[in-house]
């Protein structure tokens, strides 16, 4: 089976744990208007690989992932838009005994969501936008994509991190983060953390490259430290929330018959 | 106090054997960093008073000539810097920082660089000298054949020490402090007795060089009297221990200038005898750290004589004063003690410098505290390289040293010749235009055959097999006249400018190393690839010669793990390394290559025609053992997988040099995790049997402005191959090309 990859980086510290090769998949349904690989959204271009290709590439860097707890990143475009492709490669690998994490905004073929659930290691969700009127201005497409994807990640058995990527003037204050946190909230329990991406404008040279319409060209890039202070803000929500859910948990076991706790 | 009291006795007592000293006192160190001090108000003072001297050269270009007299052991005057504050003495000169004349290498060096800078030898000594000496140089080029000649001037052969000191020998520094003058004299003196058998050349010169050693080690004593110590005796205290030690150090850089005079492996050794003190109540951990931070600003004045084309090839005045850190003991204890933190340290308490040449010998089993220590220490100073001591320790055991870069050897009991390296670039496109050199023209203007025998390629379209082909014959050839050439420098530098003071501080039987290199390697590699892989059309002048090249399709390049290319690379070298092995060496030395340019790389380049990759007439090379600059697209990882894939112990036993540039941020996202990551990638790259390791953690941007704005980056310093800068004094061009080297950034 042949995927199409946009590129790879072999020395990935940022998607996930440890030290991880990030394949990059291409094509993205999703048009984000602060994208910076708007070179990953066709779904025609880039290198063609097999699975395999993809195993045996992995391979080369075992030590690596060993050494550190790292493994491999799916990333994009959008993974889940090569879904039999992504889940030929991920066998491959969890065969082969590595770390699998997807980094995705949650929009694929959702026939393929189940199986690449049960495989994935790791979830990094990519949360855009709590509103349906923005999103679709922001990033081209209705939220329900998000919707269907985080119901099936209700039964997801591994460890999920969620970014957002924070863009001044659109997502930048107290009343969005919220917003935010509460469109996460059906999987939230199972949230290790959230990651604020400040905005950059490194992407720029891309879109005049390819001939497209930038549309954060005066926009600043995003101020790293305020996005760090909304990171603080929003993790210590998180944090607050699971506490509160493990204390009504606690209540309810405690009520429970005995083998309930046994299980 | 006795000297030896209180330490573990062992064979060591018996016969010279400072490592079975250390094996049987020195205390392992697996904590961390808290115990360390900050500098002494007397370092403080004294190097308050040396940063403004060393800035002022900078200024200057230099700040002085000793001028009345030449190179030697016990010739010049005690020089202080500031004697009140100074708990460690000894100068080159009777002044710091002023440089010493050295002519016995060759004269021609000597009056460049004095008159680059300005400067006049005394008119007698000069006149006198050039009546009645003979130097290393004039020997060379009495013997040198046509051949040998011819590849030097065309640049196939460079960097030759034909014309200055070989460098590269390390003393046993450690064995005045442990021994005495008086007891390695008493060693020699029975060496030399021992001494049987029919008189052949052989034995003639080693009864010569012995006696050559007897007398410098009296005069390392009579040049450490004039600062009042008697070296005689062994060290008896911490403090005598570092500087009877250093006075060792100091006698190699009075009589010798070498591009590359290393240090050695002392920190386990010193710190035996700051322990003794330290449980004695003798010293605090002040007082350590003084000594250590007093030796390493000794170490930063050290200076030689050189010319402008020299400083073009070699940036920033270094001297390779190479100390290895860390590493294990064959005992399976880490020779990691506190000393090697003390070391590290002075990048702290002074200021972050390129001298001495920080090298850890790193292995898996290191402790994880010193990793993270070391890891820290270069994202922090830049100043740090790493060497795989699990590649080392099993072929040199646990008490061996790293000349210059990355050239191991045991201390006190093997030696180097050095032989600099040859440009495999240039040789390919001898292959191409059948041994004849690309750019060299006669005093007719008519082209320069190097090689014979060798038929040029005339096809519109490179074939690969054919080049190939040609390659290695012309490889053949280069390899019998370049171990010819060593042959010859190394006999004349023998015999006309021996190292007696270094080799005094050695067993009178050593081993030897003969030591090749090779530039170039990732340009062959792409370069064959692109013949390979692609269509590769030579435009031709009207001589034939093959002066452009232009590539249709893609090919795969160096630097990406992939094995269609990297394996060229490989094969290569192998080969090249083979072919050097067959051929008889002086004193029996034993072969070796390192993949190495250190700075060179941006000279090479421009002596070198444009290359069937794509690369440009003059344009750099990549550094070492590097993929070239921006073609290792798929991340770090894959071009270290690259890097890594050459065999150090069957093929580069001299070294592989690598140099990754990587942004702090792409390390991850915050510092704790930066560190972290650092060792994590180091441990991985070593495991897969790699060699060598520069690490700059920094961003491009950081560079540009320091570029433009070099008043605000006064320490900023870089790895740039095998050696640390301050890249202030780069050249323009050195800045550019560092620049225009790939930074993994991983937006």
């Amino acid at each position: 089976m042949i995927g199409r990859i946009h590129s790879i980086e072999t020395m990935g510290m940022l998607d996930g744990p440890g030290i991880r090769t990030i394949f990059f998949l291409q094509g993205c349904p999703l048009r984000c208007i602060y994208c910076h690989n708007p070179d990953s959204q066709r779904y025609d271009s880039g290198q063609q690989m097999t699975a395999e290709q993809i195993v045996a590439m992995a391979l080369k860097y075992k030590e690596y992932y060993d050494a550190s707890g790292g493994g491999v990143t799916f990333s994009g475009g959008e993974p889940l838009v090569q879904g039999p492709f992504l889940i030929k490669a991920m066998k491959g690998l969890k065969a082969s005994g590595i770390h699998i994490a997807l980094d995705t905004s949650g929009y694929g073929q959702v026939e393929s969501y189940e199986q690449v659930l049960a495989l994935a290691d790791m979830i990094l969700l990519d949360v855009k936008h709590f509103d349906e009127q923005h999103h679709r201005k922001m990033i081209g497409v209705s939220m329900k994509g998000l919707d269907i994807f985080l119901k099936k990640l209700k039964k997801f058995k591994g460890r999920l991190w969620v970014r957002h990527v924070m863009v001044p003037g659109y997502t930048d204050n107290a009343y969005s983060v919220d917003q935010l946190f509460e469109r996460i909230k059906p999987v939230a329990h199972k949230v290790e953390k959230i990651e604020i991406l400040p905005f950059h404008q490194l992407g720029i040279d891309k879109y005049r490259e390819l001939g497209l319409d930038y549309k954060l060209k005066e926009t600043p890039e995003m101020d790293a430290d305020i996005a760090r202070g909304f990171e603080i803000y929003i993790n210590q929500k998180l944090k607050n929330y699971i506490a509160q859910r493990v204390g009504d948990e606690h209540y309810f076991l405690s009520q429970a018959p005995n083998e309930v706790c046994s299980m | 106090m006795n000297y030896w009291q209180g330490f573990k006795p062992g064979k060591w007592q018996v016969q010279i054997d400072v490592a079975d000293f250390i094996k049987q006192n020195y205390t392992p160190y697996e904590g961390d960093e808290v115990f360390l001090k900050g500098k002494s108000p007397k370092t403080t003072a004294l190097w308050h008073k040396a940063e403004r001297l060393i800035q002022e050269e900078i200024e200057k270009g230099i700040i002085g000539v000793e001028t009345t007299r030449f190179s030697g052991i016990d010739v010049f005057d005690p020089g202080y810097l500031d004697k009140d504050n100074e708990v460690i003495v000894g100068l080159q000169t009777d002044e710091p920082l002023k440089r010493i004349v050295n002519p016995y290498g060759g004269y021609r060096m000597v009056k460049k660089s004095l008159a680059a800078y300005g400067y006049e030898l005394d008119a007698e000594l000069e006149s006198r000298f050039q009546e009645f000496c003979k130097t290393h140089n004039d020997g060379v080029f009495d013997a040198y054949t046509d051949q040998m000649r011819l590849v030097r001037s065309t640049g196939l052969l460079t960097g030759l020490p034909d014309a200055y000191g070989r460098g590269r020998i390390i003393g046993d520094y450690r064995r005045i402090p442990l021994y005495g003058i008086k007891a390695l004299l008493k060693g020699k003196i029975e060496d030399l007795s021992n001494i049987k058998g029919p008189t052949t050349s052989d034995v003639i010169r080693l009864r010569e060089e012995i006696s050559e050693q007897i007398r410098a080690l009296n005069a390392i004593q009579a040049m450490s009297a004039t600062y009042g110590f008697d070296i005689s005796k062994p060290a008896v205290n911490a403090t005598e221990a570092v500087q009877f030690l250093y006075f060792g150090y100091l006698a190699a850089i009075k009589e010798n200038n070498g591009a590359a005079m290393s240090l050695g492996r002392n920190t386990a050794f010193i710190d035996i005898f700051i322990e003794r003190d330290l449980d004695l109540g003798l010293l605090s951990e002040d007082g350590a750290q003084e000594l250590i931070d007093q030796l390493v600003i000794k170490l930063r004045m050290a200076r030689h004589l050189r010319t402008p084309e020299y400083n073009e090839l070699f940036a920033g005045d270094p001297n390779w004063i190479t100390e290895a850190l860390g590493g294990m003991g064959t005992d399976g204890r880490t020779m990691v003690t506190k000393t090697a933190y003390r070391f590290l340290h002075t990048l702290t308490n002074l200021s972050p410098a390129p001298e001495p040449n920080m090298t850890v010998l790193w292995s898996q089993e290191l402790p994880i505290a010193f990793k993270k220590y070391c890891s820290k220490m270069s994202q922090v100073t830049g100043a740090l390289q790493y060497e795989n001591d699990d590649l080392m320790r099993p072929i040199y055991g646990d008490d061996y040293g790293i000349a210059c870069c990355v050239s191991a050897m045991e201390i006190g009991k093997a030696m180097q010749f050095f032989g600099a390296r040859t440009n495999l670039a240039k040789a390919l496109l001898y292959a191409i235009n059948g041994g004849v050199d690309e750019l060299k023209r006669d005093r007719g203007g008519a082209p320069v055959r190097v090689m014979e025998g060798i038929e040029p390629i005339e096809d519109a379209f490179l074939d690969f097999d054919k080049v190939y082909a040609n390659y290695l014959k012309v490889l053949d050839q280069l390899a019998e006249v370049y171990v010819n050439t060593m042959n010859t420098i190394h006999y004349m530098h023998d015999k006309y400018a021996y190292e007696a003071g270094q080799m005094a501080l050695h067993d009178s039987q050593v081993h030897r190393y003969m030591a090749f290199g090779v530039a170039g390697v990732s340009l062959v590699a792409d370069s064959l690839s692109a013949i390979k892989f692609a269509n590769v059309k030579p435009v031709r002048d009207k001589n034939g010669i093959a002066v452009n090249f232009t590539i249709e399709g893609e090919y795969p390049a160096y630097g990406n793990d992939d094995d269609r290319v990297d394996q060229l690379a490989v094969d290569i070298v192998e080969y090249f390394s083979e072919a050097l092995k067959k051929y008889p060496t002086y004193r029996q030395a034993e072969p070796t290559l390192s993949i190495l340019t250190i700075t060179s790389n941006v000279v090479y380049g421009k002596k070198t025609g444009a290359t069937p990759d794509g690369r440009k007439l003059g344009e750099p090379f990549a550094p070492g053992a590097n993929p070239m600059h921006g073609r290792d697209k798929t991340g770090a990882l894959a071009s270290l997988n690259s890097v890594a894939k050459f065999d150090y112990e069957n093929s580069c036993k001299d070294g592989i040099s690598n140099t990754m540039s990587v942004a702090p941020q792409a390390l991850g996202k915050e510092s704790a995790l930066q560190v972290q990551n650092l060792v994590h990638i180091m441990d991985a790259y070593f495991a897969k049997g790699a060699f060598h390791l520069n690490v700059n953690v920094m961003n491009r941007e950081l560079l540009l402005n320091a570029m433009e704005h070099p008043e605000k980056y006064p320490n900023l310093t870089i790895r740039v191959s095998g050696y640390a800068v301050h890249f202030n004094r780069l050249s323009g061009e050195q800045k550019e090309e560092v620049i225009a080297r790939t930074f993994h950034e991983s937006a």
